[in-house]
């Protein structure tokens, strides 16, 4: 399983803890995993990505295995540390705004 | 015993404050949605229980919400606002093509006659429809499409569609206003739209009677008069009696003909009631006084009401959705400040009480006169 940990306003979306899970069965890349998050959570359609572009929202990044994933393609594979469960994905809001 | 609710947004969560009758003792309910930007709350006047909410956010876009108890708890419905075909450009800033963006929801607009219907205004200016109550969304692309789309500029506040107006006498006629475009009317249930903007003036535009271009702030009507309809534009208060064909400026005696407000008594439809604000550029009241002005004359002749009101050192400023009147006898008028207070009247604005004081800045005001 790969483990999501989502920013508190997301967390207050999905009614979830801190972190969840999701199932990937094909290669572990950022699409992948998002698209299995909204599968699961389908409130969090359009909140991390757009619904047309499919694209980040701009003051949202994607870290994992202490490195900022989120330049990376949408098809990337990642760490095997994420796809293992190791470590998690973590979809972090931008600090901003004071 | 009848009551009223009034539902507070503010750019840090919801707020539900409730009264019986009298409207002098309060409870306060919230923050609902903690931390998210609330543009803005409306109940359905068909079910007084169904409550649609916008939720905005820099963040993480767009997120809309329903209740069917009353604001005790909320589901979260369809966030998906695609605009129909392929959306074109309108002005930019610097007058330059400009791809349309949805980027929120400024207003909704129950329907007066089914509880599951429901408008929403977007920025990028468009007007969508649900029939579904809030799961999904489809645009009324007339609007923008119908072909001056293309010169719509935003204002500071971005291109919004911000008011939207039914006409309880005819559900085919629908009002809306743009910022800064003007105000458009359809009279076919939103299929074909044309700009109403005739008589409005507008210097910071090039041609000030302009077509369109125009930034309108706010529009109010009251149910018994459904041809006459009030203006607060960034600066004059106008008012029409043809359905938008022709306006005329009615902002009179006021100390500054700039604001955001403008709503109608209750049961009176020449009593009309403004939030007057020193200028565009300071968007706080003159004097630092803050005063509400009444006109029982429809306009042009304007008292100002201030008991219970600060009248120095009061720097806020009163949004466009931040005005309310409730339905009981005599009506009450509700407003919310960028400081955080929401103040009450239940005579009609002749004395004042704030509700709460220390609030976010408050986005919006609605009331739902309960039985």
């Amino acid at each position: 399983m790969i483990r999501v940990q989502l920013p508190y306003h997301l967390r207050t979306l999905t009614g979830a803890g801190d972190e969840v899970e999701v199932e990937v069965k094909v290669a572990v890349t950022q699409r992948a995993i998002l698209d299995a998050l909204e599968a699961q959570y389908p409130v969090l359609r359009g909140t991390i990505r757009d619904h047309v572009t499919q694209e980040r929202r701009a003051y949202l990044r994607f870290f994992a295995c202490k490195e900022d994933l989120s330049h990376q393609g949408p098809d990337a594979e990642l760490p095997e540390a994420v796809a293992t469960g190791e470590e998690p994905f973590k979809v972090i809001g931008a600090i901003a705004g004071g | 015993m009848s009551g009223v609710r009034v539902l507070v947004g503010t750019a840090k969560g919801a707020f539900i404050l409730t009264a019986d009758g009298k409207r002098d003792k309060w409870q306060v309910d919230g923050p609902h949605f903690g931390g998210w930007e609330i543009y803005h709350m409306k109940g359905s006047p068909v079910d007084l229980n169904r409550i649609y909410a916008s939720q905005g956010s820099d963040w993480f876009g767009q997120v809309t919400h329903r209740s069917d108890d009353g604001g005790v708890t909320w589901d979260t419905v369809g966030n998906e606002f695609l605009y129909e075909g392929t959306p074109g450009t309108h002005a930019w800033y610097d007058g330059t093509p400009h791809p349309w963006e949805f980027k929120r929801v400024w207003h909704v607009e129950p329907s007066l006659t089914d509880a599951d219907t429901v408008y929403a205004g977007a920025e990028d200016a468009a007007l969508f429809r649900s029939t579904d109550a809030g799961q999904t969304w489809k645009e009324l692309p007339g609007l923008r499409g119908h072909g001056t789309g293309p010169d719509w500029q935003p204002g500071a506040g971005g291109l919004c569609l911000h008011t939207i107006i039914l006409d309880p006498s005819n559900e085919d006629r629908i009002y809306v206003a743009i910022s800064a475009a003007g105000a458009f009317r359809t009279i076919d249930g939103g299929e074909t739209w044309s700009p109403i903007n005739q008589g409005l003036n507008s210097e910071y535009i090039p041609d000030p009677e302009a077509n369109v271009g125009h930034c309108v702030h706010r529009l109010a009507i009251h149910p018994s008069k459904p041809d006459t309809l009030f203006m607060q534009k960034h600066w004059d208060v106008m008012r029409t009696d043809d359905a938008g064909d022709s306006w005329h400026e009615v902002s009179g005696n006021l100390p500054s003909d700039f604001g955001f407000v403008v709503d109608v008594h209750a049961h009176e439809p020449e009593t009309v009631y403004v939030l007057p604000i020193k200028s565009d550029s300071e968007h706080y009241p003159p004097e630092g006084k803050l005063r509400v002005y009444r006109s029982r004359s429809g306009g042009n002749e304007w008292e100002a009401l201030t008991k219970g009101l600060p009248q120095k050192d009061c720097y806020v400023n009163v949004l466009r959705d931040a005005m309310a009147i409730d339905t009981l006898d005599p009506c009450g008028v509700y407003f919310g400040t960028t400081g955080g207070q929401v103040y009450v009247s239940a005579d009609e604005g002749d004395n004042w009480m704030p509700i709460v004081q220390d609030l976010p800045r408050v986005m919006s005001v609605e009331v739902q006169t309960l039985p």
